[in-house]
């Protein structure tokens, strides 16, 4: 990307970067997130040293972002199929709203469950 | 690749999109309910052993994210990194490989 | 007086901008601008431009930093603090100054197979398509573009991947998809669904937000998204 966001700078294409980013943040914590739950084949001592590990602040927090990285994702990805595959309509432009909308109250809800 | 094959995944990943916004919806409400008052392994896993419906469900989350993630992740490559062809389908069939094997070995780690 | 302090760009890709004072007047386009320091301060600037009101999308330019017809872009809306920053077209080749070279983007309109395909002759009797009929309504919807180039230069795909056919190709794709009388449905849906086609659109929506003419190619890319994978599964494809 040239950096050049004069021309970037709309609504659609912000959504387009979060969706991106969200996606490859993602894929990137997957195999890490199976492994840890593999772990529980080593017996239950295994998982809980990797439970009380995931205890730390830094850690918990990275949890709770990615979770609202997934959130975002989903909630973009809907809104993309819908884009896709309905007949296109200008209330469309507010699926972004939604969409983020989505996206908060889940965040919000896990971190007040955390 | 051919219009066949560009086309073909594009519905694999849009049908494997549709797949997980089911899986994600009820996963993350699992876990915000899950996760009140901490997390143990015990707690886990006595919840979760022996249960033959809620494998299936991950099952189907795995197999779904196995086909999603990689076909995603083949957009970012060919666009931000220039990488296309062979290479790139080898390694993008390797890191669905490594999601299926070590989802399922997760699924089986915690239902069975 | 008040004076603009306009950045032109000079040169080709490697170029540099060169900065001019412009008189700033009362009602003023960007495309006056230029054609005042062409005839009365750089003879050899070098830019296009034909009817000058907004019907032939010659003068389309990049006026800080953001695509447009500089026959329609006044001073007022965009020359803050007095200032204007002036280049080519993004996404295509620099011929010099602000002049770019369209042959690439008309080449990927050709690729998109964007030609109609006869299938009656003279001799049939004019086809009849209703104009309210869904298929009649979605070509109308798109067909109004006139091939400026402003989408081909606000998508980030077509930065990306050289290869990409761009919105406007796509756009005129479907057209002629929704055209009842076109005889050559199935090849253009393989040809816009190739590598560089149809999906590798990521719903920017760049284009739909800077066209002039407010078509959104990007619905029309969805729709021949839509239209392959049906090809696909009827085996048509």
């Amino acid at each position: 990307m040239s950096g050049d966001l004069r021309a970037r700078n709309h609504p659609a294409w912000w959504a387009f970067v979060v969706h991106r980013l969200s996606g490859l943040a993602l894929a990137a914590f997957l195999p890490l997130h199976f492994w840890a739950l593999g772990q529980a084949l080593q017996g239950e001592a295994a998982l809980d040293a990797f439970l009380r590990w995931t205890e730390q602040p830094l850690v918990k927090a990275s949890e709770w972002g990615i979770v609202v990285l997934l959130a975002a994702h989903a909630a973009g990805g809907l809104r993309l199929l819908a884009l896709e595959l309905l007949p296109w309509r200008d209330w469309q432009k507010s699926l972004l709203a939604l969409a983020a909308g989505v996206t908060l109250a889940a965040g919000l809800a896990l971190a007040l469950a955390l | 690749m051919s219009p066949r094959g560009e086309v073909a995944l594009w519905i694999a990943q849009r049908a494997s999109a549709a797949v997980l916004a089911l899986c994600v919806l009820v996963h993350i409400a699992v876990m915000v309910y899950a996760v009140q008052g901490g997390l143990s392994a015990g707690e886990i896993l006595g919840r979760t052993r022996g249960s033959a419906g809620w494998a299936a469900f991950y099952a189907v989350f795995v197999a779904a994210v196995a086909a999603h993630a990689p076909i995603g992740l083949r957009a970012i490559a060919i666009e931000w990194l220039g990488w296309r062809g062979r290479s790139l389908g080898v390694a993008l069939h390797l890191f669905a490989a490594l999601l299926l094997v070590l989802g399922l070995r997760a699924v089986w780690a915690v239902f069975a | 007086m008040a004076m603009l302090q306009v950045d032109v760009w000079r040169g080709r890709e490697d170029g540099r901008y060169q900065r001019f004072e412009v008189p700033r007047e009362e009602s003023q386009t960007v495309l006056d601008v230029v054609t005042y320091i062409q005839r009365h301060l750089e003879p050899a600037l070098a830019y296009r431009f034909a009817c000058r009101v907004g019907m032939c999308g010659s003068c389309a330019m990049t006026v800080n930093g953001v695509a447009r017809w500089t026959c329609r872009t006044h001073i007022a809306r965009v020359a803050r603090d007095d200032r204007l920053e002036i280049g080519p077209l993004a996404n295509l080749p620099v011929i010099r100054d602000l002049a770019t070279d369209m042959r690439e983007f008309f080449d990927k309109w050709a690729r998109a197979k964007g030609q109609f395909a006869p299938t009656a002759t003279r001799k049939d009797a004019p086809a009849r398509v209703p104009p309210g009929s869904r298929s009649r309504a979605t070509a109308n919807a798109g067909i109004e573009c006139i091939g400026c180039g402003v989408c081909y230069a606000s998508c980030d795909v077509v930065a990306w991947n050289r290869d990409y056919l761009g919105p406007a190709a796509l756009n005129r794709a479907w057209t002629l998809v929704n055209d009842v009388r076109d005889g050559a449905r199935v090849e253009r849906l393989r040809a816009v669904s190739g590598d560089a086609g149809c999906h590798s659109c990521h719903t920017h929506m760049s284009c739909a937000e800077r066209c002039p003419k407010q078509l959104s190619p990007t619905a029309s890319i969805a729709g021949l998204k839509r239209a392959a994978a049906l090809a696909l599964l009827k085996g048509e494809l």
